[in-house]
């Protein structure tokens, strides 16, 4: 019998061949969107509004349209239809109709001949507004529920309100030794890819639209640009150019690509823009600031009884994601620890900021950090080792949670035990000198979102397969390369079920008109849809191959086996019998007709059937671990990481670098997190942001960046790709609860609030409570909760009863 | 040729400088190139030289993406007139291969994955060769020094130092052990395959 090409062992998997991008990355070839031109394009420049929030009542553009080398001009009212992300959250317009929402929000465009002539006719476009009151933080859209920034919304400038209770939350207080309560704050951050967005579109001569962006969700711009511009599907296609870095910041169809598409179709021309530092800052939809209360029960050997957990997000101008974000707040916290009873309540309001989204980990990263500080706060008052304590009470593999999450591989415990070990843990945690201490967490994050934004029957992702007689094989998807490595994972997955090397592949990808909708890199989702479909195209392929050969040579199609290029029987171990993949394929061909497969992968169905069970089920879960070692300044309150690691379970690692590189660049970014990356605005200054620039935000420079000692566990899933996980998100949420904790390891206090930055760090050592954090929670009248009977339970998943709270969240 | 094509009927902002014909030296070649003065050497390679092998982050100096290589030093040519650049040699990433291959830098950046989504990688190529090409023997320290002016958002940095040292090792003629996780591989890594997007 020929082996299973889907079990080990593997011929590329889990190897680190170059990637299939990776020399045209070096040399400078790979084209993202802003090297592309054509002759007789247009440069756009969009005219942004200064003020937060106003009425618009006048907008005179004739100084603009007058300027030599200025071809058009719009405004909002040649795209009066909305559009947004989510189907419930369609609040945004290519340019402001009606009102302007914070500084930097688009109100009119420019195309002239060159970039000079359209920035300056964008400057002299003259705007007359009207203020309103504007509103810049959570707690002052709950206090002013007018003036409204949208006609939608649960009510006011709360944009969602969400009330879930998964079992009894009161029984489980009741049978808890212990019950603690802290609040946290996380203030927002945002993407920083180092490509700033950029957008090229095309009329062309039928009359038919071409859009090449910096998107990482082609499939959603489609939707978007076919609805604003009023043009059917088929008569539009969008290219996703590779993105220079997209990290969730390309995901939601923007402003700009539609002013750029809508000028093509009005100029004839092409029109290309290119956002600058500044402008990337105002699209934003990054990490929302978000406050949170975690109220939870333990044992005295710190298992859980009971959990509910509240969180207020700051959700900017817009929708975005935002509905989706507010659940992901409270979805993921029973995934990795024991939770019998849990509670939710998540509310989102609007502000006049640049809107919030999904930043990597997208709405986790926030009560993960509030959890795990809290986990470790209840292990210092019990006397308990962090880690032991979270090892006693580990969510099992195969099972499901109390909020219907079904578990299959779970390799936290093993990836507690290797980063306890590497860091030597135990010997550090409260023994090293004043001003060092070592600090642990632990994640999980969705391999993939179980239903897709527009809820339908139809794949998450398709592949197409090719061969042809000279035994090349090209392979279609619409995935996006956003640096993570998805051109090669897509085609390592079909090299390695055709044993072929990846110079034998060409990928296509990213294009609507030619490949197959993958739905995009956001989620984790990639390898896991993807994958499967490619997998899935490469084994029919293999099939159609087998079959053929195996009617030529009389050779059974179990016994043949494809490897390094050729088609061998496996009973033959001289190899002599063996043929090219090439003279395969040509037997196929003359048997079959044209080769080619199709692929596609629907996520399996989730167990949980009550209102907002779709955000949090996934066909698998990723888990990280992580320990780091800090310095802590009692004089300056400057924190220094020495040291980071981080242990992640992949399920299988395809491409090792890959992976190992994910997990680093997880690592950095969460540590940029922890530390100093912060979205700040000047609420007294109009709403101002107060440094949009690559200076002034800041980052870890390669000065910053400790070293990171990173160990893979490989435990299978039964879902994934020759059970691949995610390893894209996951290995960053850890990051900010374990400086946190170590800096308390090191100092003996507690900063409950990202970023840890120096001023944090000593006004906690000035403090009576040696904390430095938010103070409370508000009372927020809530929606009747949805009650939902656990597993444990005998619930079916659905819920049983609303129930109304008088007197709104219990605070 | 201006990608900026030509006005449509009417003539181009007034107040315009006339623009300047300059002769840059360029990855080792003589190009005669037109130009508004004002223009940085970032614009020029870009935009009138069609070499868009370098990128740009911020255009105000700080980030390092642009970075090329001016008389072996690395420069910001966001910052950087092109007029300035009269009688100097420059070069970008489109001029550290040659006939023979790639760069070892480039090599070493592709086996090590120190490129991710590969838009720093042509600043961290330029500002390395810099290095590399006055110091063939730097330290960790050196290294990490020299780069602190680039940022990259996705690597965390460790690759990139690690591919550095790697090409240093090779460009002094001293054998490297195979990238890891291709041991079993039989030395070098395969060559990579293409990737097409719309036409």
């Amino acid at each position: 019998m020929a082996p299973d090409p889907k079990q080990p062992p593997f011929k590329t998997v889990g190897k680190s061949p170059r990637k299939v991008d990776g020399m045209a990355k070096v040399t400078g070839a790979t084209k993202f969107a802003d090297d592309l031109s054509m002759p007789r394009m247009l440069h756009c420049k969009l005219h942004r509004s200064h003020v937060a929030h106003a009425k618009i009542l006048a907008i005179d553009t004739s100084e603009a349209e007058a300027m030599p080398g200025v071809v058009a001009v719009i405004t909002g009212k040649t795209m009066p239809i909305p559009f947004g992300i989510l189907p419930v959250s369609q609040d945004e317009h290519a340019l402001c109709v009606d009102l302007v929402r914070f500084v930097g929000d688009p109100v009119a465009a420019v195309a002239a001949v060159d970039e000079e002539t359209a920035f300056e006719a964008a400057l002299k476009i003259k705007v007359t507004y009207e203020p309103r009151k504007p509103i810049f933080s959570a707690e002052a859209a709950l206090e002013n529920p007018e003036p409204r920034l949208h006609e939608y919304g649960d009510e006011g400038n709360v944009h969602k309100k969400i009330s879930m209770e998964f079992g009894d939350v009161e029984q489980g207080f009741a049978e808890a030794d212990e019950v603690f309560e802290d609040t946290f704050f996380f203030e927002g951050n945002t993407h920083l890819p180092m490509e700033q967005h950029a957008t090229l579109a095309w009329r062309d001569p039928d009359g038919k639209l071409t859009v090449w962006s910096s998107t990482q969700t082609p499939h959603y711009l489609h939707r978007a640009m076919s609805k604003v511009l009023e043009m059917p599907p088929s008569r539009v296609r969008i290219v996703a150019c590779p993105n220079g870095g997209g990290f969730g910041g390309k995901s939601d169809p923007f402003n700009h690509e539609i002013v750029v598409g809508k000028l093509a179709m009005l100029t004839n021309r092409p029109v290309k823009i290119a956002l600058t530092r500044e402008e990337v800052f105002y699209c934003h939809r990054g990490r929302h600031p978000v406050l949170m209360h975690f109220k939870t029960g333990v044992k005295k050997d710190g298992s859980i009884t009971s959990m509910a957990c509240k969180t207020l997000l700051d959700g900017g101008a817009y929708g975005s994601y935002g509905v989706a974000s507010t659940y992901y707040t409270g979805a993921l916290q029973t995934v990795t620890y024991k939770v019998p009873h849990y509670r939710f309540d998540g509310v989102r309001c609007f502000t006049n900021k640049p809107p919030c989204g999904p930043k990597r980990g997208h709405g986790t990263p926030q009560p993960r950090f509030g959890l795990e500080v809290q986990l470790d706060k209840i292990a210092d008052r019990l006397g308990l080792d962090p880690a032991e304590m979270r090892l006693r009470t580990l969510q099992p593999a195969n099972s499901v949670t109390a909020n219907y999450l079904k578990i299959g591989s779970m390799g936290l415990g093993e990836c507690i035990r290797k980063v306890v070990e590497a860091s030597g843990w135990k010997d550090k945690r409260g023994k090293l000198p004043r001003g060092r201490g070592v600090g642990l967490a632990c994640s999980s994050y969705i391999s993939g979102a179980g239903l897709p934004i527009y809820w339908n029957a139809l794949p998450h992702s398709g592949v197409q397969l090719k061969i042809d007689r000279g035994g090349g094989v090209t392979v279609f998807c619409g995935e996006t390369e956003i640096g993570q490595g998805s051109d090669t994972v897509l085609a390592l997955c079909v090299a390695e079920v055709l044993g072929l090397d990846l110079l034998d592949l060409r990928v296509v990808v990213a294009d609507t008109d030619l490949t197959p909708v993958d739905l995009g890199s956001y989620s984790s989702r990639v390898t896991m849809m993807m994958g499967n479909a490619a997998v899935q195209a490469a084994e029919r392929a293999r099939e159609l191959i087998a079959k053929a050969v195996s009617e030529k040579t009389k050779v059974p199609v179990a016994q043949l086996e494809f490897a390094a290029g050729r088609v061998f029987d496996v009973s033959d171990p001289t190899g002599k019998t063996s043929m090219s993949f090439a003279e395969a394929a040509v037997i196929a061909e003359a048997k079959w007709g044209t080769l080619g497969t199709v692929g596609s992968y629907t996520p399996p169905p989730s167990p949980g059937r009550y209102r907002g069970a779709g955000v949090g089920p996934s066909p698998a879960y990723s888990y990280s671990a992580a320990v780091v070692e800090v310095e802590a300044s009692e004089d300056t309150g400057m924190v220094q990481v020495k040291k980071v690691w981080v242990a992640h379970d992949i399920g299988r690692a395809l491409h090792k670098a890959m992976t190992i590189g994910q997990v680093e660049g997880g690592v950095y970014m969460g540590l940029g997190e922890a530390l100093m990356e912060e979205m700040t605005y000047r609420g007294n200054r109009f709403g101002v942001h107060k440094f949009p620039s690559m200076l002034e935000y800041k980052s870890l420079t390669t000065m910053e960046m400790p070293e990171v000692e990173t160990f893979l566990v490989e435990d299978p899933d039964p879902n994934g790709p020759f059970g691949a996980k995610e390893v894209g998100q996951g290995p960053l949420l850890p990051m900010m609860p374990a400086v946190a904790n170590a800096v308390y390891d090191a100092l003996g206090v507690r900063v409950d609030e990202i970023p840890v930055s120096p001023e944090k760090v000593l006004r906690a050592l000035a403090a009576k409570d040696r904390r430095y954090g938010p103070k409370g929670f508000p009372v927020i009248p809530m929606p009747p909760v949805t009650k939902v009977l656990t597993p444990a339970q005998g619930g079916t998943g659905r819920a049983t009863e609303h129930e109304t709270q008088a007197g709104g969240v219990r605070s | 040729m201006s990608p900026h094509g030509n006005a449509a009927g009417k003539p181009a902002a007034q107040k315009r400088a006339k623009k300047v014909t300059l002769t840059l030296r360029v990855n080792g070649e003589d190009h005669e190139v037109l130009f508004a003065p004002h223009k940085t050497l970032l614009e020029v390679l870009r935009e009138e030289m069609g070499l868009t092998g370098t990128k740009h982050g911020c255009e105000l100096g700080e980030c390092g993406t642009c970075t090329v290589v001016v008389d072996g030093e690395p420069m910001l040519s966001c910052l950087m007139l092109a007029v300035e650049c009269d009688g100097r040699e420059i070069t970008t990433v489109e001029g550290l291969s040659t006939a023979k291959g790639p760069h070892p830098l480039q090599e070493a950046f592709a086996d090590l994955n120190a490129a991710q989504c590969g838009y720093c990688t042509p600043g961290f190529l330029c500002a390395s060769k810099a290095l590399l090409d006055r110091n063939p023997s730097p330290t960790r320290e050196q290294i990490r020094d020299d780069l602190a002016g680039n940022l990259c958002r996705c690597t965390g940095y460790a690759k990139i130092f690690e591919a550095v040292e790697r090409a240093a090792a090779v460009m002094r003629g001293e054998p490297v052990p195979p990238p890891p996780g291709n041991e079993d591989l039989g030395g070098a890594a395969p060559a990579q395959g293409e990737v097409t997007r719309g036409a």
